[in-house]
């Protein structure tokens, strides 16, 4: 699964929607120095625009913590999104593409999920919800 | 507060959007933009979106609704200059922006909206449905 050790960890934290872009920015420099192509680029920094505003909207707020995670030869990033809110009660109806529990479009999980090579959530109701991602390069 | 501009040419107004857009910002653009259309009757609206690095599902619902209020008010908008990295994610994230008319470029899409108001002008001069008296 989410596999792979760290070689360099850093935390942004969640409180607000500037905080969003500000997932974005940093995700995109790690992106940027990882050398991803253009298209690997934006596919991971949309994922975490969309579990970023998740971690806001639906969460109350939390981090995200982003390593650059080494699985053998292989490079990539990992991002690790928490939040202390109430959790998914249903996981596998947050999952379904057009389901929300919010306003929104219900494109969320499901999209980031195909936009990210691993994808990995822990919840539990009353306690929170942590999702973890990797694209690897 | 922080704001996106917008131009006014003739019955058009323009909008290229160049940050890194944060939602209550893109709610704001929304409703001066509909503000806008409703006071100076605007009947196109272009929407460049070329210095956008992504487009994900919040700001594609944002476009959407611009879109669709526009028409209400009776205008059309245009949506010009995604980046192809840009389209490739918003498809497998599951967006197809259905109802919003786009363009490769600011040209393309200001000849669509002349092309498109043009003609509803004139279908509404011969149909005699427009006369106010």
């Amino acid at each position: 699964m989410t596999t792979g050790s760290a070689l360099k960890t850093e935390t942004v934290p969640i409180a607000n929607s500037s905080d969003v872009v500000v997932v974005r920015q940093r995700v995109r420099a790690w992106a940027l120095e990882l050398k991803l192509s253009l298209v690997d680029q934006t596919k991971i920094v949309t994922a975490a625009s969309e579990l970023g505003r998740n971690t806001l909207e639906h969460g109350g707020g939390g981090h995200m913590e982003m390593s650059l995670v080494e699985n053998g030869v292989k490079r990539g990033i990992r991002l690790r999104f928490t939040d202390h809110g109430p959790g998914i009660p249903d996981l596998d109806l947050a999952l379904k593409d057009g389901y929300t529990s919010g306003g929104g479009l219900g494109l969320g999980l499901g999209g980031s999920k195909r936009l990210m090579h691993e994808f990995e959530i822990d919840s539990k109701p009353g306690s929170g919800t942590t999702i973890t991602v990797v694209r690897w390069k | 507060m922080e704001r996106i501009p917008i131009l006014r040419m003739g019955s058009y107004l323009l909008v290229t959007i160049q940050v890194d857009m944060h939602d209550k910002l893109a709610l704001t653009l929304q409703d001066d933009l509909t503000e806008r259309i409703s006071s100076v009757n605007a009947k196109g609206v272009l929407i460049d979106i070329s210095s956008l690095e992504i487009v994900d599902s919040f700001i594609g619902r944002t476009l959407a609704n611009i879109a669709s209020m526009a028409r209400v008010l009776d205008a059309e908008t245009v949506v010009v200059g995604m980046q192809p990295a840009v389209a490739i994610t918003l498809v497998e994230l599951g967006m197809s922006l259905p109802g919003i008319r786009t363009a490769l470029n600011v040209e393309s899409g200001m000849e669509y909206l002349r092309e498109t108001v043009g003609s509803r002008e004139e279908s509404d001069d011969d149909d005699g449905l427009s006369t106010e008296d």
